[in-house]
């Protein structure tokens, strides 16, 4: 039901959706008690990052390579879309010892 | 530089010499107390910070501290609610409250850059005080597993402010 909610949402908001594959999948990461898991997470360009952060602390998920960088607000859950390909090293701002890899795909 | 730093952790040893000269193994209504009031004296560094400091990462990072520490604390009172647990001040406390009063009247003459060099060179000494406090002294000592449980998330918050202390101070430099 969620999920189904956050796809119809990519749609929509995305016009451009026609040039990414149709076979773009969400996929979850989660920030529990200061630890990201998966540590290691892949995907492909087009996909869609469900962020949640189940703590009562503010995260961000910051690629050390300035490809993303998103704020979760504490008990949120925050989706982007991957733009690029490679492997991304990403970290906590607030936390830097909250560490974890996103290999995309193109 | 040296003198600050070590009249900071001189402040934070305290804590492990006050604890031990009780002679006794810390309860946790003296824990949930020492924890609090840890937290309670970076909010108050970092309010100083807000109205303070000139640099914009240092009053970034003040303001990471106060909201995260008044998260923690606010979760610490939940659960000594939920637990019927009242905090209990202590010889611990007292120190550690005392030595942040001088240091906040110390870094209160400071001004400009001089003040943010020795706000964060403060916070790095301060949290790792307070990190070897809790892995060596409040883990083991807390009975109550949802109290050690909270001491641990702490703990892993507070390594994360000192990495990120660390890396506000590096960038001063």
């Amino acid at each position: 039901m969620r999920l189904g909610h956050h796809l119809a949402m990519f749609v929509l908001l995305t016009p451009g959706a026609m040039a990414v594959p149709a076979h773009a999948a969400t996929i979850q990461i989660v920030m529990e008690n200061l630890v990201v898991s998966p540590a290691e997470a892949s995907a492909k360009v087009g996909d869609t990052i469900e962020w949640v952060n189940k703590d009562i602390l503010a995260h961000t998920a910051t690629a050390k390579n300035g490809d993303f960088d998103v704020a979760i607000a504490p008990k949120t859950t925050v989706t982007s879309v991957l733009q690029k390909a490679g492997t991304v090293e990403y970290y906590c701002r607030y936390h830097p010892n909250m560490k974890a890899v996103l290999t995309i795909a193109p | 530089m040296f003198v600050r730093l070590s009249i900071a952790v001189a402040a934070l040893s305290l804590l492990s010499s006050a604890a031990l000269a009780q002679g006794a193994k810390l309860t946790d209504p003296q824990i949930a107390h020492i924890a609090y009031t840890a937290g309670v004296i970076d909010i108050n560094a970092a309010k100083q910070a807000d109205s303070k400091a000139s640099n914009k990462e240092i009053k970034a990072f003040a303001k990471d501290m106060e909201r995260d520490h008044e998260a923690v604390n606010k979760q610490a009172l939940d659960l000594v609610k939920k637990l019927k647990v009242t905090p209990e001040d202590n010889d611990t406390s007292k120190a550690l409250s005392k030595q942040a009063t001088d240091k906040l009247a110390e870094l209160a003459k400071l001004k400009g850059a001089d003040y943010d060099k020795a706000y964060i060179a403060n916070e790095v000494a301060y949290h790792k005080a307070v990190n070897s406090a809790l892995e060596t002294q409040l883990i083991p000592s807390a009975s109550n597993p949802e109290l050690k449980g909270l001491l641990q998330t702490g703990l892993k918050i507070f390594q994360g402010h000192q990495q990120h202390a660390e890396h506000v101070a590096a960038s001063l430099k």
